[in-house]
């Protein structure tokens, strides 16, 4: 299957009736990986959203769209427990947000990372292991010492550190450039190992704060498919939040579209349609389905057109 | 010409001078400097805080010359200038370009008042140029027990947050998605800097704490990208260059500081060179396979 393929996908394997041989999440049946209860978001005046009500199983993938500063990039820090709801409850995997012991793995928007910073690829998807732990770093031979836990994340077996990002890198395909400077590294390359270095913690949420926005197409294709198989294989949540559905339409589960402090969940055939968004932009638009793309016509003020 | 370079470059009273206690506290202190620099300047360059550096010595020294005016211990006030500035640049965080602008109007602000300070400075010139250019020589047991003091929090405090730190320096967005305290962190490592800059004043001036405090690491991070690889090569070049530095000011009697920017600069040049021999073209953009 192909990431651009628009064809009906089968039924995605769900929490409750979990796959036989799929792999079982770390939270008990009936704990959503992230849950929002009456969310909502002011800043100052303004209300960004509210009665926010979110349920995301483990192994669905959200696309979260909407207009600039309709809270997209706000709502994963909600999640990251960087921001404070101000109203509502918001829990990942039944416990609050914040920290590394959330399992919450993140993947933010590819940017040029400076060209004398002294770090190897294989540095950075290592920080994402173990780099919010206290110590140096360079002596560490097993993934976890023992004086920290192993609360989260702890690799199989207990591989070594070496061990666990050498897989890491070499499951996004970057085993050839593991000891290269990060910030030698293409554009493409970088945000392999942003994927790398937010799967390597064994996240059981996934959060993207448009992990495509200044990729080529063949890129974009790549990293859509090293995210999906992670949640394919491991049942990780995924929050995906982007300006274009389109390189992701085959792989969302659900839509949640925020414009102007309204939202709308619900699959990308139920909200991305020209009564829904109409509702939502307040004007009219129009959702054109050509082949296999969505087009949307009418919410070009700050909707859709890329910001590189 | 001849002349200059022969006094420069005198070797004949270094002997007698290595025997004398003042000459060998000088060297410790070179030692434990350039073992806190090399430490932090690869840090140092990771976030992008070089001229924050300068501008925590310039505060530095104007809190020196402000401690020169009022009688009290010069090194007290260095330590007390550059703190202050070191505190404030960490509070401005990782944002480069407001934070330049900041930093060069405070660094304007500290040197100018520093001149005007020790321009009305009644006492020996001595003490004024010191400021600027430093005299290890000038460094006492008392300095020296600060130094190894600094020396053991820098490494004490980098045992415990190095990993974190980097991260925090190198990653900072995701960095915070992880749970890193990423400005606390900023904060702590703005303090780092500010006692390591004020110890180094006295020693090698306002002038040249560039040089111990970055050109190391800026070194480093031209041969190798492994954090361990650049941290050892950044100390192994700090301590080359200061002690260096003292070894060739002995017999001349003349500020380290010229050998010292002298001696780091070459190393920087050398890993240039080293890295330009080793990658002939420079990996600029990736293969993409997929």
């Amino acid at each position: 299957m192909t990431a651009l393929d628009a064809s009906p996908r089968p039924e995605k394997p769900r929490p409750e009736q979990p796959h036989p041989g799929q792999r079982q999440v770390e939270h008990p049946s009936g704990v959503a990986a992230v849950e929002l209860r009456g969310a909502r978001m002011g800043l100052g005046e303004r209300v960004l959203w509210d009665g926010l009500d979110l349920r995301v199983a483990a192994g669905e993938f959200i696309a979260v769209l909407g207009p600039n500063g309709s809270g997209k990039t706000t709502l994963l820090k909600v999640l990251l427990g960087q921001r404070e709801l101000t109203g509502g409850t918001v829990r990942i995997g039944g416990r609050a947000p914040g920290g590394a012991g959330t399992g919450v793995g993140y993947i933010p928007q590819q940017q040029a990372m400076d060209i004398d910073v002294p770090l190897r690829a294989r540095d950075l998807v290592g920080l994402g292991l173990d780099g919010h732990r206290l110590g140096l770093g360079f002596g560490a031979r097993r993934a976890f010492g023992t004086r920290f836990g192993t609360r989260f994340g702890a690799p199989a077996g207990g591989r070594s550190r070496r061990a666990t990002v050498d897989a890491a890198l070499a499951a996004v395909g970057a085993t050839e450039y593991a000891n290269s400077p990060v910030g030698r590294l293409s554009g493409g390359e970088q945000q392999r190992l942003r994927v790398a270095q937010a799967l390597v913690g064994d996240p059981s949420v996934l959060l993207c704060d448009e992990p495509l926005l200044s990729l080529d197409l063949a890129n974009q294709r790549v990293v859509s498919e090293l995210i999906d198989a992670r949640r394919t294989e491991a049942a990780t949540a995924v929050l995906f939040v982007t300006h274009e559905i389109n390189p992701v339409l085959p792989l969302v589960d659900r839509v949640l579209y925020l414009v102007n402090g309204q939202f709308r969940v619900g699959t990308p055939d139920e909200v991305m349609t020209s009564e829904v968004l109409s509702e939502l932009y307040r004007t009219r638009v129009d959702v054109l389905r050509l082949r296999d793309r969505l087009v949307v016509v009418g919410a070009e003020d700050g909707g859709w057109e890329h910001h590189a | 010409m001849i002349d200059l370079l022969a006094r420069l470059f005198d070797f004949t009273g270094t002997g007698a001078a290595l025997r004398l206690p003042f000459v060998q506290t000088a060297l410790l202190a070179a030692a434990v400097l350039g073992l806190i620099a090399g430490l932090l300047a690869p840090l140092i360059v990771t976030r992008g805080m070089a001229f924050a550096v300068h501008g925590t010595s310039e505060l530095g020294f104007a809190g020196g010359a402000a401690a020169l005016v009022a009688g009290v211990n010069v090194g007290l006030g260095a330590v007390a200038g550059a703190l202050v500035a070191a505190v404030v640049f960490g509070f401005l965080g990782l944002r480069q370009r407001e934070r330049d602008s900041v930093i060069g109007v405070v660094l304007a602000f500290g040197l100018g008042v520093g001149v005007l300070l020790l321009a009305v400075y009644p006492g020996r010139s001595q003490n004024k140029f010191g400021l600027l250019t430093g005299s290890i020589v000038s460094v006492d047991s008392t300095n020296l027990w600060l130094l190894v003091g600094c020396a053991v929090v820098v490494v004490g405090t980098l045992a415990v947050y190095y990993r974190p730190l980097l991260f925090a320096s190198a990653d900072p967005e995701v960095a915070a998605a992880r749970g890193v305290p990423v400005r606390m962190l900023s904060i702590v490592f703005a303090v780092l800097i500010g006692l390591s800059v004020a110890l180094a004043v006295p020693a090698v001036g306002a002038i040249l704490v560039l040089a111990v405090m970055v050109t190391p690491g800026a070194a480093a991070a031209r041969v190798s990208a492994s954090p361990l690889v650049v941290t050892v090569l950044a100390v192994l070049f700090a301590e080359v260059s200061l002690i260096g530095g003292v070894l060739l000011s002995l017999g001349p009697g003349v500020p380290i500081s010229g050998y010292v920017a002298t001696l780091i600069f070459l190393c920087y040049v050398g890993c240039r060179l080293f890295a330009r021999l080793r990658r002939p073209t420079p990996r600029e953009s990736g293969i993409l396979s997929g």
